[in-house]
């Protein structure tokens, strides 16, 4: 019995999950030390717990899952203490730079129009394409971020992050599009550049 | 008439909500005649897809 246990808990395996769920939980708490502390739980609570893995993938979504739930209360926490409706300057100047995207009737500006991207889906089996789209994420303002994050990356539903934050739903939407936009102008810019302009 | 500028807010809401019926029918005539709009969109679905393929990296184990 307690050699099988062993061989479940392989080190080397409980490493390379540790590397990827860290990269994960710093991306979402831009915090270097407490998403370090955050994964350690969830490793900790996940080998703990009487459950029986079959193979080390299901180990891996068990951790992960109890990893987005230490991640939410982070962010809880961190919503308390911060205002996240209230804009920084960058905040502020992704807001300037999105209304120069348009002509003063509302409508694209031409040297801004958003341009074809050929195929993304080929972009998505690029290493390269994931390191940019890092860096993207890392540009995002740590508000934007975190709501972003909550929606696309720990799949709540809206009406649930903005009750989690303690913000209105409009603002919620406001937030929303602007971490789009600005992700979207960020890897125009950084990944699919050579795309031709339309006309 | 939608604007581009308002447009945008409806495809980023559409990721979040139903849209209602009259939103919807301002926003596809909009996308009928707007070349720029419809790459906005699917940039906006691009966008979604990256980040289901991150999570699932991130979660799932590679063999």
């Amino acid at each position: 019995m307690a050699q099988c246990a062993a061989s479940l808990f392989d080190p080397q395996q409980i490493e390379e999950i540790r590397r990827d769920l860290l990269k994960f939980a710093s991306l979402q708490l831009r915090d270097h030390a407490l998403a370090e502390d955050v994964v350690q739980e969830a490793l900790a609570a996940a080998l703990t717990s009487a459950r029986d893995f079959a193979g080390r993938s299901a180990l891996k979504t068990w951790v992960f899952a109890i990893l987005k739930n230490k991640i939410v209360d982070q962010i809880r926490l961190q919503a308390r203490t911060t205002n996240i409706s209230a804009l920084s300057t960058d905040e502020e100047s992704m807001d300037q730079t999105f209304d120069s995207l348009f002509k003063a009737n509302a409508h694209w500006h031409p040297d801004h129009r958003p341009a074809g991207w050929g195929d993304p889906e080929e972009s998505l089996r690029q290493q390269r394409f994931w390191e940019v789209f890092d860096v993207c994420l890392n540009h995002l303002p740590e508000n934007t971020a975190r709501v972003f994050m909550m929606r696309e990356f720990l799949e709540f539903e809206t009406p649930e992050v903005c009750t989690q934050l303690g913000i209105t739903t409009s603002n919620c939407n406001v937030i929303l599009h602007r971490a789009r936009n600005g992700l979207r102008r960020c890897l125009e810019k950084s990944w699919f550049a050579s795309g031709e302009r339309p006309c | 008439m939608l604007s581009c500028k308002e447009a945008t807010r409806l495809m980023s809401e559409a990721q979040d909500r139903k849209l209602g019926l009259g939103e919807k029918m301002n926003l596809e005539m909009h996308l009928a005649m707007c070349t720029g709009c419809r790459h906005f969109k699917s940039q906006t679905n691009f966008l979604r897809e990256a980040c289901r393929r991150y999570v699932d990296e991130s979660r799932q184990h590679k063999d």
